[in-house]
């Protein structure tokens, strides 16, 4: 890997969110649970399925439900060869506008068709549902063609009468959780990636604004003062001065150093910011403003391309730096 | 212009785009998510072409996504690139950057600012992009079954094709004309002479009636825009840009209870702001078969230019795109190419949410 190529790394994020549903959608996945599908009545009369929260005209929450689908025909669609994470179907499937019988607006949702070939504008399609209930919409595991026989599967329900004769009568449906995830592939920007190449080789590399002359460390791409590029290279050393601290007594997940220890901000020696960092190597009742601090630096096997590479800072004994020297930088 | 049918009343605060700059549109940039690379050149540059300097700027509105960039706050790491020292007056919107603009124009119009510059930039490149786009749609019975973006759009060029509003051939002539414009366009991502419109017709469907021709290319880029007060204004162009008209509205978020041919939001905003008169019109079509719907809505007649700069199916940087859109109908205000021209933005899935800024020699 070349030197200038930037950095990258892959960085996924996915967070499950627990969403409340409020009345309505609350009494349309219920529905859902026991295999019926509502539609919510409008004050023009048209019949949404899924449901308005709140009336397109008067604003007001639905009154009127009525029962529609489950059957329904495709307004519009399209097809997908390569279904991406998490949609409906591991296999090329069709999307589709379905409106249910009975209903004046369209769902949004999977059809199994096996081929581009079976799909169409106005085909008749059916729910599959899933195995498991109270999902949300995913209670419909997705529509399959309705060719007018028989479902394949036995125990598929298509009337309120033989939903509550075959099923327990589902708890209400008041919380779904829909897991979100998404991955990323992060680039470091130039300066980035010149800090951390030389934090690999356990040196300190800022960048100095053109302008202003202020080092920035780690480096910031643009002096947020003068917003230039900061492209000057300055290789600083690895002492520098606590400009204030705080004692951590409180343990949380993913600590790695007992308490009660000391966080920091050092400033490196030339340069303008200060970052946060450990400072170990002495009863943190000893730590304090001004001390003369030294990185202390994992042994290179074990150093990567990151800040973790400086262990901690440690106090080198020498005196402390006069409070006007550091007075501006806190 | 033989007569002016600009009410009196706009005059009296008129606001006027002065520059425009936007970045190279590329498929991969080597810069971070954080937009700080791909803005500092174009802020030079904008800046340089009015005469400005950072000090000079009131108000900085940005549009931007952390949804994009994969970052928390992302637009506040973009913040360095102004130079926020001492501090300066600014804002941001999680959308395109034209809706920044919409917000410096109102802080222009209400006196807190004489000159303001609205940004926008996306690296949509970063995620996957078609995915990303999946959860600005309902969270609760939509945004679980992840459609993707090319899905929302090919289900809406179907219904077109099925009413009989347009063909396919028409998408593909709508993609020759928009790559061929773009020779003239130096940043734009896609500009060639491509296959006859007929040969396009023959590649393969990515989302069936959609090929790659009819989708906008994801692309990494960033643009801005600066405007300025009346008295400024002529000071800092030969011939600026006046804004006459600059409106915005939306359709319902429910995909199945909305006529996905049509754009009423679109229209409406059309007519508030004006557009009829436009003979060059910038619209941020991110797909074929929308072209053609903003086309019917906005009522833009065959002597209308349509995208002279390529258009989003150039290039469609996200949360910049927009912007640019309109960066470009004012820059033909500025060179004297027309009088009067729109720009147009959208937003949200299938032309949901649209803006159109009409702007005027004078």
């Amino acid at each position: 890997m070349r030197a200038d190529e930037p950095l990258s790394a892959p960085l996924e994020i996915s967070f499950d969110y627990t969403r409340s549903l409020g009345p309505t959608l609350s009494e349309f996945l219920t529905a859902l649970a026991n295999h019926r599908i509502l539609g919510a009545v409008a004050t023009d009369g048209a019949v949404h399925a899924p449901p308005f929260e709140f009336d397109p005209v008067t604003g007001a929450p639905p009154s009127r439900w009525v029962q529609v689908g489950p059957g329904g025909t495709v307004v519009t669609w399209t097809w997908t060869d390569r279904p991406a994470e998490r949609q409906p179907l591991p296999h090329p499937f069709g999307w589709a506008l379905i409106r249910l019988d009975g209903a004046d607006t369209a769902m949004l949702h999977a059809v199994d068709a096996g081929s581009a070939d079976r799909m169409r504008t106005g085909m008749r399609v059916r729910p599959r549902w899933a195995p498991s209930t109270g999902t949300g919409i995913t209670d419909i595991a997705c529509f399959e063609p309705d060719d007018g026989r028989d479902p394949a599967e036995p125990a598929r329900a298509d009337s309120p009468a033989t939903t509550a004769d075959a099923r327990s009568p589902a708890e209400p449906v008041t919380m779904i959780t829909t897991p979100v995830r998404l991955d990323y592939d992060h680039t470091v920007s130039p300066g980035e990636n010149a800090y951390l190449r030389a934090l690999a080789d356990g040196r300190l590399i800022g960048q100095r604004c053109p302008a202003c002359g202020k080092v920035y460390l780690p480096p910031r791409g643009a002096c947020p003062v003068d917003g230039v590029p900061t492209r000057d290279e300055v290789e600083l050393p690895d002492t520098g001065i606590v400009t204030t601290f705080c004692v951590v007594n409180v343990p949380f997940h993913g600590q790695r150093v007992p308490t009660p220890y000391v966080a920091a901000s050092v400033l490196i020696d030339g340069a303008d910011i200060a970052f946060q960092h450990l400072i170990l190597g002495c009863p943190p009742d000893e730590v304090r403003m001004g001390m003369r601090v030294k990185a202390v630096w994992l042994p290179p096997p074990e150093r990567g391309f990151g800040q973790r590479n400086i262990d901690h800072f440690a106090p080198t004994g020498e005196p402390d730096a006069p409070y006007h020297s550091y007075a501006h930088h806190l | 212009m033989a007569m002016s049918i600009v009410p009196e009343a706009r005059h009296m605060d008129a606001v006027a785009v002065v520059g425009f700059a936007e970045a190279p549109n590329e498929r991969r940039s080597a810069a971070t998510t954080n937009g700080v690379e791909m803005l500092v050149p174009v802020f030079a540059e904008v800046l340089a072409a009015t005469g400005l300097t950072r000090a000079e700027i009131g108000f900085w509105c940005s549009g931007s996504s952390d949804y994009l960039a994969g970052r928390a706050f992302s637009f506040v790491s973009a913040v360095d690139a102004i130079g926020a020292f001492p501090p300066v007056m600014e804002s941001h919107v999680e959308m395109d950057g034209a809706w920044a603009l919409y917000e410096a124009w109102l802080k222009i119009r209400t006196g807190e600012a004489e000159i303001a510059l609205a940004y926008g930039f996306g690296k949509s490149s970063a995620g996957d992009l078609r995915r990303v786009l999946a959860l600005q749609l309902d969270p609760y019975l939509v945004a679980p079954l992840w459609p993707d973006s090319l899905a929302i759009a090919a289900l809406q060029a179907r219904a077109g094709i099925d009413a009989g509003l347009w063909s396919e051939a028409q998408m593909a002539a709508v993609a020759a004309r928009s790559r061929s414009s773009a020779r003239t366009n130096p940043r734009a991502l896609l500009a060639a002479t491509d296959p006859a419109p007929g040969q396009l017709l023959t590649r393969p469907y990515v989302a069936d009636p959609l090929r790659a021709h009819d989708c906008a290319p994801v692309t990494d880029g960033a643009a801005a825009v600066i405007l300025a007060a009346g008295h400024r204004a002529r000071w800092l162009c030969e011939r600026p840009a006046w804004i006459t008209g600059f409106e915005h509205r939306i359709d319902s978020g429910a995909l199945g209870a909305r006529d996905l041919t049509t754009s009423p939001s679109a229209a409406a905003s059309g007519v508030a702001a004006g557009a009829g008169r436009a003979q060059v019109a910038e619209l941020h079509a991110p797909f074929t078969h929308q072209e053609v719907i903003l086309q019917q809505a906005l009522r833009l007649g065959d002597e209308v230019v349509v995208n002279p700069s390529g258009g989003a199916l150039a290039g469609n940087p996200m949360f910049a795109a927009g912007l640019a859109r309109i960066g470009w109908a004012a820059r033909a205000i500025m060179s004297g190419r027309a009088e009067v021209t729109l720009g147009h933005a959208t937003s949200g899935p299938a032309l949901q949410q649209n803006l159109v800024c009409v702007l005027e020699a004078r």
